[in-house]
């Protein structure tokens, strides 16, 4: 095997959000579908998890919330990844987000949103299809 | 993407560009040749430490702590954490970066999860490629943990200058089980979750341990653990015990001073020299043997070679034996092996 080209996804749960249930089901799942599934645990800055995007170069960024804090923090998330030049990693959101919302958090370039109920293989599915790179 | 253009980058500071080669690395053992060749001039600045230890020691948490130890020192500090590749999937989940979510100023710490990638002996094989990496980036250490380990999971010793050994109480018989394979290579045995009950008679167990080993030295010395033990003597390093408690981080100042004590007797007992001599020649022989590996896949891919399936059953028709076919065999990748 001289290329040994794995899906590197990271799972993040942003701001105060005690619940991660979901994060670690799609984690275990996206790890059981042959994905290198990086967890960075609760309470996470924006600012820290783009610094985890720019140490660990993934494919995909998963955030999953469900505080309803997800118009505060997910365009703080895309604004410091715009300015770090970071254009090339899938920006995906799953937890508690009203379909109201998705528009424009859609508009600042989250391609994926899957909440309560989703399946997991459509996700993965969807990663396999979407990659930028 | 061109390494030349992410070497020149990295040298800028842009860690993405470091991030990047390191995937890279990872990825591909022409890129990590690639790589290496270049950046091999800029690396050996940075100290190398390994942590390894049983999965639940503590690890992480003790790597969090002495990351924020060096930090406060005003170090730059470069993390690899391994965690094993599942042998179902393929997949992995890497934990580590959860024990270690404290904020840092820009550029001073760099923490990557790398999985094992079905390599045993408890890193990947890129692990190597990502510590000379970051040696390269221009931090002052780089600290490697492995996967939890069990018995046998050595190679992070030839990689460091200085490896931890995590215990932890509690967990029944556990000198046992570890005292013929990595027991042998700490240089500083760390005795974590001291708080709990047990610490201080697990130290007295490590204590009797380093004794023992030293008594059947003068008995037995030409067995072959037994020789490097007396090595280890002769060297003038009987490996503390530190006790920490990696949630307090109560003990970490003391290990990290046995940590700069043991980095002055390698250099002041020229024991540097032979560490580097055996680490690097670890490497050469990792790299010979991929290569060569690559070659015997190669050679015995059915998919590519059509003449394989009718020489197995001559093998299975038993006119030919398993042996005198891998000689064959082993001519032509030698010939391969030359181009």
């Amino acid at each position: 095997m001289l290329q040994d080209r794995k899906i590197r996804v990271i799972v993040a749960k942003p701001g105060l959000d005690g619940h991660d249930r979901g994060a670690k089901v799609l984690a275990r799942a996206l790890r059981d579908a042959g994905m290198e599934v990086i967890y960075t645990g609760l309470h996470q800055t924006p600012a820290q998890i783009v610094e985890t995007v720019v140490q660990e170069d993934p494919d995909v960024l998963c955030l999953s919330i469900l505080s309803g804090a997800h118009n505060e923090l997910f365009p703080r998330v895309m604004t410091v990844l715009k300015e770090k030049g970071i254009d090339d990693v899938l920006v995906m959101a799953g937890g508690v987000i009203p379909d109201d919302d998705i528009e424009g958090l859609r508009r600042l370039g989250i391609e994926g949103f899957y909440g309560p109920g989703s399946k997991l293989q459509d996700i993965i599915d969807y990663i396999k299809s979407h990659l930028k790179r | 993407m061109d390494i030349d253009g992410l070497v020149e980058r990295m040298r800028q500071g842009d860690r993405r560009a470091t991030s990047r080669l390191i995937s890279l690395a990872e990825g591909d053992i022409a890129a990590a040749r690639a790589i290496s060749t270049r950046l091999f001039k800029d690396t050996g600045k940075a100290y190398i430490i390994g942590v390894t230890g049983a999965p639940g020691s503590g690890k992480s948490t003790l790597v969090n702590q002495i990351i924020s130890l060096l930090a406060k020192r005003g170090k730059r500090v470069g993390v690899v954490c391994v965690d094993p590749t599942s042998p179902f999937s393929g997949g992995a989940l890497l934990g580590d970066r959860i024990r270690m979510k404290e904020d840092y100023p820009p550029g001073q710490v760099f923490i990557r999860s790398m999985a094992s990638r079905g390599k045993l002996g408890g890193v990947a094989r890129a692990t190597k490629d990502t510590v000379s990496i970051l040696d390269a980036s221009g931090v002052d250490l780089v600290i490697v943990e492995t996967v939890g380990v069990g018995q046998n999971e050595i190679d992070v010793y030839t990689l460091a200058y200085t490896t931890l050994v995590l215990l932890a109480p509690g967990m029944g018989d556990e000198i046992q089980a570890f005292k013929a394979g990595i027991m042998e290579t700490s240089d500083i045995y760390v005795v974590n979750k001291a708080d709990h009950d047990g610490a201080d008679q697990l130290v007295g167990e490590i204590e009797s341990m380093l004794d023992l080993a030293e008594t059947i030295e003068l008995e037995h010395g030409e067995d072959h653990v037994v020789v490097e033990v007396r090595k280890q003597a002769k060297a003038g390093w009987r490996p503390p015990i530190c006790k920490t408690n990696a949630l307090t981080g109560d003990g970490v100042e003391a290990l990290w001073a046995a940590i700069e004590a043991h980095r002055s007797h390698l250099v002041n007992s020229g024991e540097m020299a032979r560490k580097n001599r055996s680490k690097y020649r670890q490497e050469i022989i990792d790299i010979l043997r991929e290569k060569f590996a690559l070659h015997v896949e190669e050679a015995l891919d059915l998919t590519k070679n059509g003449d394989l399936p009718a020489l197995l059953d001559e093998v299975a028709a038993r006119k030919q034996d398993p042996y005198t076919v891998s000689d064959g065999i082993g001519k032509k990748i030698a010939d391969a092996f030359k181009s």
